[in-house]
């Protein structure tokens, strides 16, 4: 390979000999990283030792998940690539979950994985896993470098991999000779990408088409997912909606793209979105779908979906058109781009009986709950935390109803404010990505709102957020129960709770052992104080509230039904 | 329907993985994948034959496409091709049976390249069907071994498309 120096202000000695450790560090800063998540093992301690002085915060978690899940709610939180490392074999293992997790939701993440010398893979050798092997379908990409030569480009192209495009995880694997090994570092290796392409733009007359159908419809609707907060599209998507006069409904990772405080915001669509949004979609004569990809969870049965409606999407990545729903018009390309010039191209139309029947739906089915018992509501919890943190607080979530109570009574109002994993629905991802959010955002009020059996799977993070000192803020929703597993007993398995339950500890007595401040919550009255003292506390904070045990989360549209046929309707009625 | 998919992909490790974990992954059915080298040592081509309808055959492609190494994708549905399967059959051929077995042969320009006691190997290639046809018209001989390398393909009036081309693009579905 041809090794070309050049100068560079931005590292001396562009072309010294450096080892592979070095080069991974300086290409790292180079790429613009500040802050780092790993866990150090044999294979890693070449690149560990040049870590020891380099400027980069390097946070150590408890367990690799843990670290995994924290450099992705860094990166959805900022929107910079998140990096976590591990050693070889169990430490590259312990990321799966971690990369899988960024790989549904399109986070962009670097992993970089030790490996054992090149001589000795495939021989079974101390601590060997095939890491390439296991994380390929969990990564938008990987590789091994097996010489040195090539890793600062291989590092420059994962970063850039990660970031453009639809984002995702890309994992390198560094055997540890490959780290040791010394070559002429050129600053400047180009990337030799050839079979990487990314369409920016939209097609004009594919986004011409788009807008003519847009002026046509009398009942169009607006369907908004994790895509538009990832292309920081929010204002587009503002400008576009309020021009041409769009009701809006997001997915749960769409969540704060679009304020839902506003009376356009039909809030979450799906299994457990709002019953106006399922009926707006059901009845709209187009869908206009952006940065979404009519996951399961969201369309119902498929057959069904959005009947009347023709359909434009809008989306980065070509395989997620017509892949679930066949679209009548595609547009290729980023939602920013394309969303703004969408905004140019439409009119204004009143759609006056449309907003009518949304404003009906709204106000019968509003979410609501019972507030005339004493006992400690998850919901009222979740609604007196988005009162007192003023709809501001960044929310990182379990897995379960806490998730799903989160999504339908925290009204967000901005993107990056819901730090969740829709896709792969990671029980344990709540207490990490506030770690992760929280160090990305030093100064916001961080909440994971959690379930007790999620908190369980991750609860040792606690030691990670008491070390730094971070002022994160911890609501575990204990009902005793994996509660959504068993509202799905409740209602389809003749209430035969099997299995779907532990005996949990004392949250406050862990909270405080681990260092952290613990709080126990099981009257109503004392849930505002509870919050306020919360919200007050300088490092991480815990609040055990006992939840009603067996509370549902409503509505609901049962597992291959039409998103229009939810259960529970009647009993948000009758609270109203 | 069938179809021929031919994707140009980087000749790296990983890449044979990554298609073939992709097709078990998303459940897609491959009838034969074939891997080989072009004119460019960076670069290799596989031929897929997928049966599928035209909604599975445009994800396959699309998520083909999707795969970083992969450079280059086209469904040759449509077009006319030039699709060759090489097979290596061994067929039984006793002294007494061998002049029919040879005039079979002969009958389908194969070509005798080894000979024992008992078998004849044959190599033959050709269109799937003919290759087919072939094995069926030696059944009643009986076959003792067959070796087939799948379809490869080309279109007819090829254009040179085997250079990474910043803007060969993959087909979009607008
Ligand atoms: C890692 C993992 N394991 C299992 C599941 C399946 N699952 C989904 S929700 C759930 C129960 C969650 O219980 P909890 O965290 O207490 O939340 P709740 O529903 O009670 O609010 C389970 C087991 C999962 N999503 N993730
Ligand atoms: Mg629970």
């Amino acid at each position: 390979m041809k090794t070309k120096s050049r100068a560079s202000a931005r590292s001396a000695g562009q072309s010294s000999i450096k080892a592979g450790a070095q080069i991974i560090v300086d290409t790292l800063i180079e790429q613009g990283v500040d802050t780092m998540f790993g866990y150090t093992g044999g294979v890693v301690l070449p690149l560990f030792d040049r870590l020891y002085d380099a400027p980069i915060n390097f946070i150590i978690p408890r367990h690799e998940q843990g670290g995994c899940h924290m450099a992705d709610a860094y990166a959805r939180a900022s929107g910079k690539v998140g990096v976590v490392v591990a050693t070889s074999g169990p430490g590259a293992c312990n990321l799966v979950t971690g990369l899988a997790t960024a790989m549904m939701d399109s986070v962009p993440l670097v992993a970089l994985t030790g490996q054992v010398r090149t001589e000795l893979i495939g021989n079974d050798a101390f601590q060997e896993a095939d890491t390439t092997g296991i994380t390929r379908p969990v990564t938008k990409y990987n590789g091994i470098v097996k010489d040195v030569k090539d890793l600062a480009r291989t590092v420059r192209e994962a970063f850039h991999i990660a970031s453009t495009g639809r984002p995702g995880p890309v994992l390198i694997d560094l055997p540890v000779d490959v780290e040791v090994n010394k070559c002429a570092a050129d600053g400047k290796a180009d990337m030799r990408l050839p079979g990487y392409r990314v369409r920016a733009k939209g097609h004009s007359r594919q986004i011409s088409m788009a807008a003519r159908a847009i002026n046509k419809s009398k009942q169009p609707v607006l369907y908004v997912g994790g895509g538009v907060i990832i292309s920081n599209a929010a204002e587009e998507l503002r400008a576009l909606a309020e021009t041409a006069h769009l009701p809006v409904t997001m997915t749960l990772l769409g969540l704060g793209s679009y304020d839902q405080r506003k009376p356009e915001s039909l809030d979450m669509l799906g299994m457990h979105g709002s019953a106006y949004a399922n009926y707006a979609v059901q009845e709209c004569d187009l869908l206009i779908a952006v940065g979404a990809r009519f996951d399961d969870r969201v369309t119902g049965k498929v057959a069904t979906f959005a009947p009347n409606a023709k359909i434009i999407h809008v989306d980065i990545d070509p395989s997620s058109i017509s892949k679930n729903v066949s679209v009548d018009i595609p547009v290729v390309g980023d939602a920013k781009t394309i969303l703004g010039q969408l905004a140019k191209e439409v009119e204004y139309q009143e759609r006056k009986e449309w907003f009518a029947k949304i404003a009906q739906w709204k106000k019968k089915f509003a979410f609501r709950y019972d507030q005339s018992t004493s006992a400690v509501k998850p919901q009222y919890v979740i609604e007196e935390l988005c009162r007192q943190t003023k709809n501001e607080a960044i929310v990182t979530t379990g897995v379960g109803q806490n998730q799903m109570w989160a999504a339908q009574f925290y009204k967000f109002v901005k993107p990056r404010q819901l730090i969740s994993s829709g896709g792969l629905g990671t029980m344990g991802y709540g207490l990490p990505a506030a770690i992760g959010t929280q160090i990305a955002k030093p100064e916001a009020t961080v909440v994971d709102i959690d379930g007790d059996h999620s908190f369980n799977m991750t609860m040792t993070e606690l030691a990670t957020a008491v070390e730094h000192n971070l002022p994160i803020n911890v609501c575990i929703l204990n009902n005793g129960y994996m509660g959504m597993v068993r509202q799905w007993q409740e209602l389809f398995y003749g209430k035969r709770y099997s299995k779907s339950y532990v005996k949990n500890p004392q949250y406050e007595a862990v909270a405080k052992a681990l260092g952290a401040v613990g709080m126990t919550v099981d009257k109503k009255a004392d849930v505002p104080g509870a919050i306020k003292q919360m919200l007050k506390e300088k490092g991480p904070c815990v609040v055990d509230f006992r939840v009603e045990r067996e509370e549902n989360v409503w509505p609901m549209v049962p597992a291959g039904k039409s998103i229009n046929e939810m259960d529970g309707l009647d009993i948000l009625e009758s609270m109203a | 329907m069938k179809h021929i998919i031919s994707a140009l992909v980087e000749n790296k490790p990983g890449v044979l993985a990554h298609v073939a974990g992709m097709f078990a992954a998303r459940a897609f059915n491959i009838d034969s994948l074939v891997v080989g080298r072009t004119e460019e040592p960076d670069l290799s081509r596989m031929t897929i034959v997928v049966v599928g309808d035209d909604r599975v055959v445009e994800q396959v492609r699309k998520q083909l496409a999707r795969i970083v190494p992969v450079v280059k994708v086209q469904d040759f549905v449509g077009q006319p091709v030039v699709a060759r399967d090489l097979m290596l059959i061994a067929i039984s051929a006793p002294a007494e049976k061998r002049p029919e077995v040879l005039s079979l042969i002969e009958m389908f320009k194969g070509k005798v390249v080894d000979i024992g006691q008992k078998f004849v190997m044959v190599e033959v290639s050709g269109p799937e069907e003919k290759i087919e046809a072939f094995i069926n018209v030696c059944k009643p001989y009986g076959i003792k071994s067959v070796a087939r390398t799948g379809t490869i393909a080309m279109p007819r009036h090829a254009k040179t498309d085997t250079a990474p081309a910043r803007n060969a693009q993959t087909q979009e579905s607008q």
